[in-house]
Parts: C-alpha cells; structure tokens; sequence
C-alpha cells in the first residue's frame, strides 16, 4: 500500500489508463483539426469527435446532436446560465437556484446580478435537500432560468431533478442542472428528465482535465446567446478548435462509465460503507447530508470537539477535503455546511472522504485506524472535549468572538 | 500550508499538555478565543509560594499553530515571575515559530491565554486573602 491515500474522488480522479490510451495517438499521430474538411487529417479526427460525442450523449441519454464540447464544466455552466439569461432576457429577467450550489453557478449568478439579473438563492433542509416547495414560491412570472445541481459536490447528496424539472417545463422556465459529480455516479436519463441544460465534467469521472460539455436540448429547443466567439464551431454555441485528445479522453471515460458503473458503485459502496462503519464507532461523529439520497462514494462527516485544520494536519497520510477553509486566511467554514445549518464548529471539523475505482478495502481500513487514533489524540489535546466529558455545554458558555 | 519545523515539532510532541484542578492553590487559569472561530485554548500556571511559576499546562481546540503557540507559552512561562511573564510578546512568539502572517491570530491568543491565567491567579489570591 502506498501512501498518500487518495480519498478525494470529488476533487478529480486519475484518468483511466485505458482513457489515456485512447487519447494518445490523437496528440502525435491523428493531430488534424477536426474542423478541416478538405483533407483526411481532418476528417479522421472529426470522426473521432463524433465517435466521443455519441458516447457522452449514450451515458446520458440524449441525442449526440444536443452535446456541445467546453473546457469543462465551469465553462458549460457559464455558458448555460449567461447564454440562456441572456438570450431570454426580454421575457424577464429573474433567475433562481440554491445556496448550496458550486461556486461555478454563484459566481455566475453574481455576475448576472451586477449586469442586472435579480437572483434568488434557495436555502436547503438540514439533509441538504431542496424543499420543492419552497422552489414553487419562489416561482415568479418573470423567472427564466432555474439552476440546481444534480448531486453536491460537498455532502452527495441528490437533488430531486425529475419533479424539479416538472416544475419548470409547465412554467416554460429553463431549468439547468449541473452534472459535475454526477455521471458515473447515478443514472442520468435526459430522455426522461425535463430538463433543458445540463453541465459535464471529464475529470470527475476518470476522464481528463481540461474537457467537459454542455447538453442543449432540441426538442423542446432552447436557445443560447453564444459566450465565446470566433470560428462558428459546435454550431456557434462555442467557438475554438475542438481539442480532440481530450475529447476521445471524455468519450472514453463516458463509455466505460457506462458499461462499468453498475459494478464499480457496488464495490465502491461496499468500501464507502466500511469506513462510515469504522467512523461513526467513534464518538460525537457527525454524518453531513441524507445518508440514503447520496452517491455512493461520499462520506462527509464533522468531527465535534476537534478543529478541521489540526486534523488534515494530523491525517497528512490521506488525501481528503476539509469543510473549513482556515487553511486560507480566510477562516471562513464551508457554505455549504453552514446551510444545512451546522454550527461553525461542525462545519470546521468536518472531512469529506471520497471514494473511488482505485480505492482498496486495505486502504479503507488504515484510514479508519488513523482517524480513530488521531482524533483520540487531538480530543486528549481539546479543551472543548474536557468540557464535554464533564458535562458541560459547549453552547452554553458565552465565548468573547475573536 | 508549509508549516515550520518548530510548529510540527510541537504539533507532534506538544509540552506539557494536561489541566490542573482549577481550585487547586496556586492555579490560575486563562480560557480564550471561541469554538466558532476555530481556536480555544487553555493555559494553565500553578504559582509557587514565591511568585514564581512551577509548572504550566494547556489544551488547545485549534489549528496545528495554535497548538504549537499554547505549547511553546506553557514551556515558557515555566520557572518566570508573574511580571517575566505578563512581558511575553505574540511577537517573540512569531519570531520563535516562524508563524506565516495568516497564523499571527495564534500567538495573539496565546499571549491573551498567558494574560488571562495571571488575572484569574491575581482575582483568586485577593478574594482569597
């Protein structure tokens, strides 16, 4: 066993050897641009593109023709929510999504705000799930664009696409969903969703950086205002030379998502399972999100009366998220913790484990011993947990904010 | 974050780490920073019959400088008078571990810790006599 132990699947995953493979020759010896038409160089790897584009559209079950290639999903989501606000822009100008959401589509509704977009940011339950209710409500007459990501990058959880879809598509609202985390993860059927836009990333699902696409659905068709402009590709939605590596990359990685997805989450599951096991024999362990409504490779868990920082430290021998940013000089805990309504002590304390296909039981098991030896170490170190086991209340006691 | 060879030193082998009985004689203790900002800590002096300080602990809820600032105060202080002791600066404490400025918030707590134990030894002697 080597260490580090990679536990943070949901940062990004290695590409697949058999992804890198299929990548290769379009570096050295099929370099054409796609976008030539006149010779064989470009018509090879045009067909490549196409082989790619089929694979991703057959993981999610769409129509190739609806598939338009980014650099990633940070790009496909700007271009979901600027394009489609502003394309729609004279029929209103009020766009919804949840606080919850990665920083991708926040900064991007930010934006829209400062260009004169209202935007309401939806809080969730305390299971990290959105109250479809309280979605309805903020429905208005003049509302274009809701956003809502398929499964959070934080805590896994899943949102109810299906019924939040419902409600946009009799509004007539386009509704975009952001997929980042989710292919490979659950199934994604765009045949059956309503949804209208949907964001990918290759990385996050043993694919390479650098690449990710967008959904726009033809029927009913939505339309976009283009926010990169040049040579007239991926039918004026993105212009830039397709960058065709990456592209077989992504195909690679969606096809083999697809044929191996149900095996792979079963034993990922198993592992996930075992080291949650392992984890909540300890005391005062916290679980982050609804434990059933979740992909199968999360595990976020806040551990009370120990600070988030001193942990990562004392874990240095496994790779995984903290939920507390202290680590910048921000000091600030993690939003999306905060919104479940966790305590800043909580959200500071908390891990994100992720696991993924190159995760072995063996590493899931030293995992456990650490944690459980290491949190043992820095609770003998923490006041709050003498309080604790003296049966005082943390809450309670009025501490002069520093 | 690259943290200093002293830092890890203590984070690894914190000193003196444990709590005196807070009605012991002799015990002052300090109590500072808040779980919500992500640092607590707890310093602990037991003053001699001469004025000066015997022995010295701490615990510490916080980052690995925060637990490195309350262990080097707790070494320091050992074997100080009162007055030696209220002198100690955040600063030596900086210059001591090599804290990054974004860690500075550490060795102002402890300083503060180190100040708050002199003040409750001093509030219980007086109520005392």
């Amino acid at each position: 066993m080597r260490l580090p132990i990679y536990l943070d699947y949901s940062a990004t995953t290695p590409v697949d050897p058999r992804v890198a493979q299929k990548m290769i020759p379009y570096l050295t010896e099929h370099f054409g641009n796609p976008a030539s038409r006149s010779h064989a160089f470009g018509w090879e790897t045009e067909a490549a593109v196409e082989e790619a584009r089929r694979e991703v559209a057959a993981l999610v079950h769409c129509d190739p023709k609806e598939i338009v290639w980014t650099s990633g999903a940070t790009e496909a989501i700007n271009l979901a929510l600027k394009g489609a606000a502003h394309f729609y822009r004279e029929k209103g100008k009020h766009l919804v999504t949840v606080k919850t959401e990665h920083k991708a589509t926040l900064d991007t509704m930010r934006e829209l705000e400062r260009e004169g977009f209202a935007v309401t940011y939806l809080d969730v339950a305390p299971d990290g799930l959105l109250d479809l209710a309280r979605l309805e409500a903020a429905l208005r007459p003049d509302t274009t664009v809701v956003s809502v990501m398929y499964v959070n990058n934080e805590i896994g959880v899943i949102q109810d696409v299906a019924a939040i879809g419902d409600m946009c598509r009799t509004r007539g609202i386009v509704f975009h969903v952001d997929s980042a985390q989710a292919t490979g993860k659950i199934d994604v059927d765009l045949s059956k969703l309503k949804v209208d836009l949907m964001s990918f990333s290759a990385h996050k699902t043993y694919g390479p950086k650098g690449i990710g696409a967008l959904f726009v659905r033809r029927k009913p068709r939505v339309r976009l205002e283009a926010q990169m402009h040049g040579g007239g590709h991926e039918r004026g939605m993105r212009s830039g030379t397709l960058a065709t590596h990456q592209i077989a990359g992504m195909g690679e990685a969606f096809r083999l998502a697809r044929l191996e997805m149900d095996a792979d989450n079963a034993r990922i599951r198993k592992l996930r399972d075992r080291l949650w096991e392992g984890l909540s024999s300890i005391e005062e362990v916290y679980l982050n999100g609804d434990i059933e409504r979740r992909v199968p490779h999360n595990l976020n868990v806040s551990f009370n009366f120990v600070e988030g920082e001193s942990l990562i430290m004392a874990i240095k021998d496994i790779a995984v998220s903290s939920g507390s940013a202290c680590t910048s000089a921000s000091l600030e805990p993690s939003y999306v913790l905060r919104a479940l309504g966790r305590s800043d002590e909580l959200a500071h304390s908390s891990i994100r484990f992720t696991v993924g296909r190159f995760t072995t039981e063996e590493e899931i098991d030293y995992t456990v011993a650490l944690v459980q030896r290491k949190i043992a170490k820095l609770r003998e170190l923490s006041p709050l947990w003498e309080m604790h086991q003296e049966g005082i209340d943390v809450n309670s006691i009025e501490w002069a904010a520093h | 974050m690259a943290y200093s060879d002293k830092v890890l030193d203590h984070y690894e082998n914190p000193r003196n780490v444990g709590s005196f009985a807070k009605s012991e004689a002799g015990v002052g203790t300090g109590m500072v920073g808040a779980p919500a900002c992500g640092d607590v800590m707890k310093l602990q002096i037991k003053v001699g019959p001469d004025g000066v300080i015997e022995d010295a602990k701490f615990k510490t809820y916080g980052c690995g400088s925060a637990i490195a600032s309350s262990s080097l105060a707790t070494e320091w202080v050992k074997g100080m008078t009162l007055d030696q002791d209220m002198a100690i600066k955040n600063t030596q404490i900086v210059e001591e571990l090599n804290l990054p400025p974004v860690k500075i918030h550490c060795s102002v707590l402890a300083e503060d810790a180190i100040k708050s134990a002199i003040a409750d030894y001093k509030a219980k002697r007086q109520k005392g006599a």
